[in-house]
């Protein structure tokens, strides 16, 4: 058991009022952050608002979002996924290779989702079975995936693909971008899992109390596995949707994405130390990242300084995380 | 004594959403007494506690020490104060040593570098543990040791704070008969210094022993305060209650000297903790397991469960050879087990009631593709009101609970459905006397409908009252078997202390 759940099993306060707020936020705090959000942006600037640019915002959060969903499933168990952002440039230049090869959409398609299953399973293995330290396990895995994508390569991007292959990344369904139905077919599904069945139930179990999972019988081990192969698998998808939207697929694709998947599941109010959150959240999370870098790039902020205040955002969201736990404490 | 109370607590409440847990209760302290606080689970008792230590915030009322009203809105006022406590649940840091445990927030430095001078706090923190007669390494690391060694460690700290007032939340929940003794006379000694004690049991014979007077919380409510010279056990349970008491060990189940044996294990050892162990258990027995802490009881549950690899040995169930290597593979074969840790190993703390209960059970609930959710109400609601668990509802969250009612729920949730084998670590650990025959009538029900039960129990009434068979353990070895008819509480304890030479 870690230290701060036993305090917290010991002197849980849930004062009145002050805790069903902080309870409150966590439902319902990214839904009005992002409200606020738009509100703001739209004043400080009128493009704001139009449909184009609110297109561009869903079709940039995309990718970012299905990589989210999966990481998702990873930090409710209490686990962290640094390699998804490799896994993307890896499995990107794989299977532009193997549609250059082969021609077919469905090869491709199949090898997204296989390449990353299966450097997910890697992960997953070395984490549950090896009892690697999940941050350890997917460090290794973020180099190991970026040097191969460069060895692969050769450090050349591979590029031009025809409409068939891009359509996962670009193409439009009437006016709804099919990008934007995936992502939403993948949280539904997401959602699904998590909240109606008995792995999403032991998933959360496992990241609550992990001892206390096994002795109820839950096979830990296989969820903790499972997880990071779903973050594989839907982190492959996502490269199989970018490499579509660019039209190329460069080994150096996804760098720091990582970061942004974590900080929507974050900012979507999920704990860092599991058994706590919810895949509507991490949507809108990944919503709230896309409005601020859209109103900073509205706003011309210079894209360090666009660094800075996402990487101040991601702190603010894990401050209020446990700020609502010590309140716990009281 | 007539002179100034050492602590007062005057009309407190305390409200949690959906329960008034403190409804203007008041307790009077003096200095040289040792203050009993009873009632059922909860009464209150741990949330008045957590006030007078500063871990909870009242909403009214007002406490007072030695007659001037003071202010604890945080524990380190309560420290500062000269109040100690030790928590139902203890409260200490898993991951280090004992000797940081007992000084923690007060680790003295040293030098330059301002390291934290270990040799200073080993020393101190052995002569604390000697002092509550503990045999513990101090530089240990705490989550290594064993529920009862936890508990001398906590006892270590409170007194290392040389308090004032001392408040024991439960303290001998986990203690051996032994170990209870070595705690009394430690309370004794600190009477005669004129430090206030507050003292919090289920066990009543505990309270008629050790305790001065005795003061009652039913549901929030004060109901009095008075000298135990005055008071009897049926007096106690009846204010305790409002009610006449049920009957004591409640057996409704005969035993079936020649039912089939459903569990047999065969020359199990394990490293130094199990050594060649061999017992059967038949349908519909209830089989107690004796023996002091440290004996090798609890390991001996895990590694049945599937919990703990075992070095040699074989398990049999209903007549087949089994390996467990997992307990999810043990609950599939109709094994469950109620641990002794119950916050640690028996419950989700952040989970609500209904998840908790249902666990264990996903696939039974799983049905048209989705958990359903009136199907786990339902379960959940029925075994609420089944065990008596005092809760806001179904969907309140365990962490919230009292102690002895996050108990029931540990062992609700194996009552779900019914196992093959029910084996219970202390499963009436902190649990009031009603409740208490209340699980005891369930364990004996369950047998009479064929489930074969083990029960791990430190308390030899519980085990002489429940059990058709009773094996000591000592060291790691079964020192002795005897049936319900032989046993004794005499031969009981000199099985348990002979060290294992059967
Ligand atoms: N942090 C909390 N949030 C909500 N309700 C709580 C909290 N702590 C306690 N309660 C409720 O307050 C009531 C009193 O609980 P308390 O822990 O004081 O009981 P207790 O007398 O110590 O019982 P036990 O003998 O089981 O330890 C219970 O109904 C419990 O559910
Ligand atoms: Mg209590």
């Amino acid at each position: 058991m870690n230290m701060e759940k036993q305090i917290q099993s010991d002197s849980k306060d849930s004062s009145g009022a002050r805790e069903q707020f902080s309870g409150f936020v966590r439902q319902l705090g990214p839904t009005l952050g992002l409200i606020v959000l738009c509100i703001v942006a739209g004043i400080l600037s009128p493009v704001f608002f139009t449909v184009s640019n609110l297109m561009n915002i869903v079709l940039q959060v995309a990718v970012i979002a299905v990589i989210a969903a999966g990481m998702t499933f990873v930090i409710l168990t209490g686990g962290i996924d640094l390699s998804v952002g490799s896994i993307l440039g890896l499995t990107g230049v794989l299977l532009a290779g193997i549609f250059k090869a082969t021609g077919s959409v469905f090869l491709a398609v199949l090898s997204s989702i296989v390449i990353g299953g299966l450097l997910g399973l890697v992960n997953g293995l070395l984490v549950s079975y090896g009892n690697v330290p999940a941050f350890c396990a997917t460090l290794g895995m973020m180099a190991m995936a970026r040097g191969l994508a460069f060895v692969y390569t050769k450090g050349m991007p591979i590029s031009g693909f025809p409409d068939s292959f891009r359509f996962f990344g670009s193409a439009y369904v009437g006016a709804i971008p099919v990008p934007v139905m995936e992502a939403i077919l993948i949280f539904v599904v997401a959602w699904y899992i998590l909240t109606k069945t008995p792995a999403g139930r032991s998933i959360y179990a496992v990241g609550s109390n992990e001892k206390a999972s096994r002795l109820s019988g839950i096979k830990t081990d296989f969820y903790k596995m499972l997880v990071y192969v779903i973050s594989g698998v839907l982190t492959g998808f996502a490269a199989l949707m970018f490499v579509g939207r660019i039209n190329s697929a460069h080994p150096l694709a996804g760098q720091g994405y990582e970061l942004d998947a974590i900080a929507a599941v974050v900012i979507g109010g999920t704990s860092l130390s599991g058994g706590q959150g919810s895949i509507a959240g991490t949507f809108m999370g990944a919503l709230i990242m896309g409005v601020i870098r859209n109103a900073l790039n509205l706003l011309n902020v210079d894209a360090y300084w666009q660094q800075v205040v996402i990487g101040a955002v991601i702190i603010a969201a894990v401050l209020m995380d446990w700020r609502s736990k010590k309140q716990q404490l009281a | 004594m007539r002179d100034v109370p050492i602590l007062e607590v005057r009309n407190v409440t305390k409200r949690f959403p959906g329960v008034v847990a403190l409804n203007r209760v008041n307790l009077t302290v003096r200095p040289n007494e040792i203050h009993a606080l009873l009632g059922e689970n909860g009464a209150g008792k741990s949330t008045l506690m957590k006030i007078i230590s500063g871990a909870y915030q009242k909403d009214e009322g007002e406490i007072l020490l030695d007659g001037r009203p003071v202010q604890i809105s945080k524990p380190s006022d309560s420290m500062n104060l000269g109040i100690a406590i030790i928590y139902q649940d203890l409260n200490l840091i898993p991951d280090l040593s004992v000797a940081e445990n007992i000084f923690f927030g007060r680790l003295p430095h040293k030098g330059f570098l301002r390291a934290v001078d270990f040799n200073m706090i080993k020393h101190a923190s052995q002569e604390l543990l000697t002092r509550v007669n503990a045999r513990i390494d101090p530089m240990a690391r705490v989550g290594d040791l064993s529920v009862a060694d936890r508990q001398l460690v906590a006892i270590a700290r409170a007194l290392s704070f040389k308090p004032r007032v001392l408040i024991m939340d439960e303290p001998t929940a986990s203690l051996s008969a032994q170990e209870v003794q070595t705690l009394f006379d430690v309370m004794r000694d600190l009477k005669t210094q004129n430090v206030g004690l507050i003292f919090i049991s289920h066990h009543l014979e505990e309270i008629f022993e050790i305790a001065d007077r005795v003061t009652v919380l039913r549901d929030g409510q004060y109901v009095d305060s008075k000298p135990i010279d005055e008071l009897d056990k049926e007096t106690i349970v009846h204010m305790m209650v409002g009610r006449r008491m049920e009957t004591l060990y409640p057996r409704v189940h005969s035993p079936q000297p020649d039912s089939d044996v459903v569990l047999r294990v065969e020359g199990l050892s394990q490293g130094n903790t199990l050594h060649d162990i061999s017992f059967g258990l038949r349908r519909g027995e209830i089989l107690g397991i004796s023996g002091l802490v440290g004996s090798g009881r609890s390991e001996l549950m895990h590694s049945i469960f599937g919990g703990r690899p075992i070095d040699s040995g074989e398990i049999w169930l209903e007549g087949r050879k089994v390996q467990f290597h997992s307990p999810s593979e043990a609950v599939a074969y109709g094994i469950a087990l109620v641990p002794e840790d119950r916050g640690d190993e028996g419950l989700h703390l952040e989970m609500s009631v209904r998840e908790n209960i249902c666990l264990p059970h996903l696939r039974r609930f799983y049905q048209n593709f989705r958990i359903s959710r009136k199907a786990e109400e339902k379960t959940s609601k029925s075994l609420i009101s089944r065990l008596n668990v005092k809760t806001t509802g179904s969907e309140q969250l365990v962490g919230f609970l009292s102690g002895g009612n996050q108990q029931k729920v540990a062992i609700a949730k194996w009552l779900v459905s019914e196992p093959k084998v029910l084996i219970l670590d202390e499963p009436t650990k902190g649990v009031d006397v009603g409740a208490k025959s209340e699980i005891h009538r369930i364990m004996s029900e369950l047998a009479s409908r064929g489930v074969g039960i083990i029960m791990v129990s430190p308390e030899l009434p519980e085990i002489l009252g429940m059990s058709d068979r009773i094996l000591v353990m000592s060291n790691g070895r079964i020192a002795a078997e005897f049936s319900r008819a032989e046993a004794t509480p005499d031969k009981i304890m000199m099985a348990a202390t002979s060290g294992g030479a059967a």
